[in-house]
């Protein structure tokens, strides 16, 4: 393999095929992909169950930052999003954009951690495709994932699901993600002991639908963090959702950088996180059960659903005052996921 | 000491705000100065929490949004011009000028990086000698200092890619302008913490001498803002007038020397434009004599560009607002018209815009 990436190794010629056996098939090996046919053809789910299907781009810069990479986000954030409608997550595509230069050891590098990520997900990327641009023409390397998962019988998850009364849970520390990028950016380059808290949430939500069968939303609280996510929340469900300022898990680590920078933790993404909109009786449960697991430890209730004012989340601040929480409206954050 | 719990404890939250419901006997209007203080304040909740006699306005301290738009159509104007790269902090890219904005200029092709402090202009400068590397200088006594820095290192180090163009305003005279004005009846001044780490506490004993105000040097956490309240209702309740420092971890009476030493070394008052204010005089910073090979404004009078006619946004009431006379949500564009995705006027832009605080926070009109 040449030190870099060259146009000819997108062209579908020799060089395209060097790429794949070389890189892309020893890494992500499974027999779907072994194949090497045009499409992964793949088992149809059971009788009763349903599929999810999603997308999503990945353009994140820095490409390696601390907690993870380009390769890791774009396998969980894919993952994540099937789970977070109840999904077992099964197969994913991958397609790869790389600039004309970019250096082959950190291709083998983002490779590599897409194939650990996948594993630890429980995984298979199945199918995928490489293009080469010009130089100039793309940042290094963009990565699109795709993926299918499949909805066992009696799960029925949804943003629309929050009914008033019902507890908001956040299953960990809120903005290392955003923060931990930023503080890599140029110009910045802090020396913060944060890392993003990238990895993929199905092992979670499987605890979580074995603990209760009175789940009603969850949702991952990526771009536009805490606050916009439960905007969203609000709206599509037509509730009023009031949040406890002291109760939301932020680390002193991310609260001192976000002052620094002028943020607010509350609206920077997260891609390891997860809200959990759940029945008032089920909350304790829910709770027990993302803090057995080892990614929802620091979880904990932050609010509730109310009738009052559909479609609004509003905050009680630390000292006792209410305000609206609004969505992220015309912040100026780099490209963080 | 973490410097962020300890400054949101609710416990001490509540003995201030007794305090202030104690002695606030009669109505009083206090302005906070600063952009910084509004978002705070209504971050925090702290409007609810005060009792209805005690009225907080917002003041001009937003330096993206006092920026006039003559001057901002200078600093687009700059960006077009081939191989000028701009160095900018975040908040102007957005602001729309006559025609569009920084961030409409770099869509279009221009070189627009956002830096984080001066030292990237900098930086930026070293690393790309075939680029004229302009940083715009926006900010008052708290950004100057940190600019006048860049721009004797290079001249230490020889760098001749690097121009300024100084758009630095000072916190005094815009101060006087208001109090004179007696536009907005005011019964107390919350001076800027951070200006005063740079200027010192003393700088404000004109608002008291000439204007019988108490003024009161006041921090940026919830229990910073309620102790300078606080200090503020008692003073007016006693009927005193006198500069206190409620921020006594990051101000001296006399401010930092080094700093103070190193933007008269760079700079010398001027009159600037300020959005709302108008012209001041002596309120503006231009480059001494000897640092005057970094001015970027002959750039554009070797262009030819000369200073058109600026065009203020249609119906944009940010001049009323930066002088406290106008509420943001009694604009007819608040919310409607002029949101942060869509701003009209600078105010709804910058992180330190009160319409942008109020419309974050507050909720849409």
């Amino acid at each position: 393999m040449s030190e870099r990436i060259l146009l000819a190794h997108g062209s579908g010629g020799e060089l395209s095929h060097e790429l794949i056996d070389r890189v892309f098939a020893p890494a992500f090996a499974n027999p779907a992909l072994a194949r090497m046919d045009d499409s992964a053809v793949l088992p149809v789910p059971p009788p009763g169950s349903r599929l999810a299907f999603t997308t999503d781009g990945y353009v994140v810069r820095p490409l390696f930052f601390p907690g993870g990479d380009i390769g890791r986000l774009a396998v969980c954030g894919t993952v994540n999003d099937l789970a977070m409608m109840g999904a077992t997550p099964l197969y994913l595509s991958a397609a790869v954009v790389l600039e004309e230069g970019f250096a082959t050891a950190d291709l083998e590098r983002i490779v590599a951690s897409m194939a650990a990520a996948a594993r630890e997900a429980g995984v298979e990327i199945v199918t995928g495709d490489t293009k080469v641009v010009e130089r100039g023409s793309a940042d290094g390397c963009f990565i699109t994932t795709a993926g299918v998962g499949v909805i066992p019988p009696g799960v029925d998850l949804s943003g629309a699901g929050a009914r008033p009364g019902d507890a908001v849970l956040i299953s960990g520390p809120v903005g290392d993600h955003g923060l931990a990028i930023m503080s890599q950016r140029e110009g910045l380059r802090f020396a913060s002991p944060l890392e993003s808290d990238v990895a993929p949430l199905n092992g979670l939500v499987r605890a979580l639908l074995e603990a209760t069968p009175a789940l009603h939303t969850l949702r991952d609280p990526t771009r536009g963090g805490l606050a916009t996510t439960l905007n969203e929340i609000a709206r599509q469900s037509q509730v009023e959702i009031i949040v406890e300022e002291a109760s939301i898990p932020v680390r002193p680590a991310a609260q001192a950088l976000a002052e620094m920078l002028g943020l607010d933790p509350l609206y920077v993404a997260n891609e390891g996180k997860l809200i959990a909109v759940v029945a008032p009786e089920a909350a304790e449960a829910a709770l027990a059960a993302m803090r057995a697991h080892p990614l929802g430890r620091e979880a904990a209730i932050i609010g509730r659903v109310h009738g009052g004012r559909p479609g609004r989340v509003a905050l009680r601040t630390t000292l006792g005052a209410h305000r609206v929480l609004d969505m992220l409206a015309g912040e100026q954050l780099p490209r963080i996921c | 000491m973490r410097y962020i719990d300890e400054f949101r404890d609710p416990a001490l939250a509540e003995a201030l705000l007794r305090r202030i419901h104690a002695h606030a006997t009669r109505p009083v209007r206090l302005m906070e100065f600063c952009g910084t203080h509004t978002h705070a304040i209504f971050r925090h909740g702290l409007r609810q929490l005060l009792p209805p006699q005690v009225t907080t306005l917002s003041g001009p301290g937003c330096p993206v949004c006092v920026t006039s738009a003559a001057d901002l159509d200078r600093a687009i104007a700059l960006a077009r011009i081939p191989g000028v790269t701009i160095a900018t902090f975040g908040d102007m890219l957005r602001v729309p000028g006559s025609q569009g904005s920084l961030q409409d200029a770099k869509a279009a092709g221009a070189d627009v990086r956002v830096v984080y402090s001066s030292l990237d202009a900098l930086d930026l400068a070293r690393r790309r000698p075939e680029r004229t590397v302009v940083l715009l200088g926006v900010g008052f006594e708290t950004t100057a200092p940190t600019v006048a820095a860049a721009i004797v290192q290079a001249a230490q180090e020889g760098l001749a890619n690097l121009r300024l163009l100084s758009l630095h305003k000072l916190t005094p005279p815009a101060t006087h302008a208001i109090l004179r004005s007696g536009e907005v009846a005011l019964d107390g001044i919350l001076a800027p913490g951070h200006v005063s780490t740079i200027i010192g506490a003393q700088a404000w004993q004109f608002v008291p001498r000439e204007y019988g105000l108490p003024c009161t040097v006041t921090g940026f956490e919830p229990l910073d803002i309620l102790a300078g309240i606080a200090d503020l209702v008692e003073q007016h309740e006693a009927g005193r007038a006198e500069v206190h420092n409620a921020y006594g971890r990051s101000v001296q009476p006399q401010g930092n020397p080094a700093a103070l030493e190193l933007m008269e070394r760079v700079f010398a008052p001027a009159p600037a434009s300020w959005r709302g204010l108008g012209t001041l005089p002596d309120s503006g910073l231009a480059l001494r004599e000897e640092y005057r090979a970094f001015d970027a404004a002959p750039l554009l009078a070797a262009q030819g560009i000369e200073a058109a006619e600026a065009r203020e946004p249609a119906g944009c009431r940010c001049g009323d607002v930066l002088r406290g006379a106008l509420e943001p949500n009694r604009c007819p564009l608040f919310g409607r018209v002029c949101t942060p995705e869509r701003p009209v006027g600078p105010c709804m832009v910058s992180s330190e815009g009160s319409c942008a605080a109020h419309y974050r926070y507050g909720g849409k009109a």
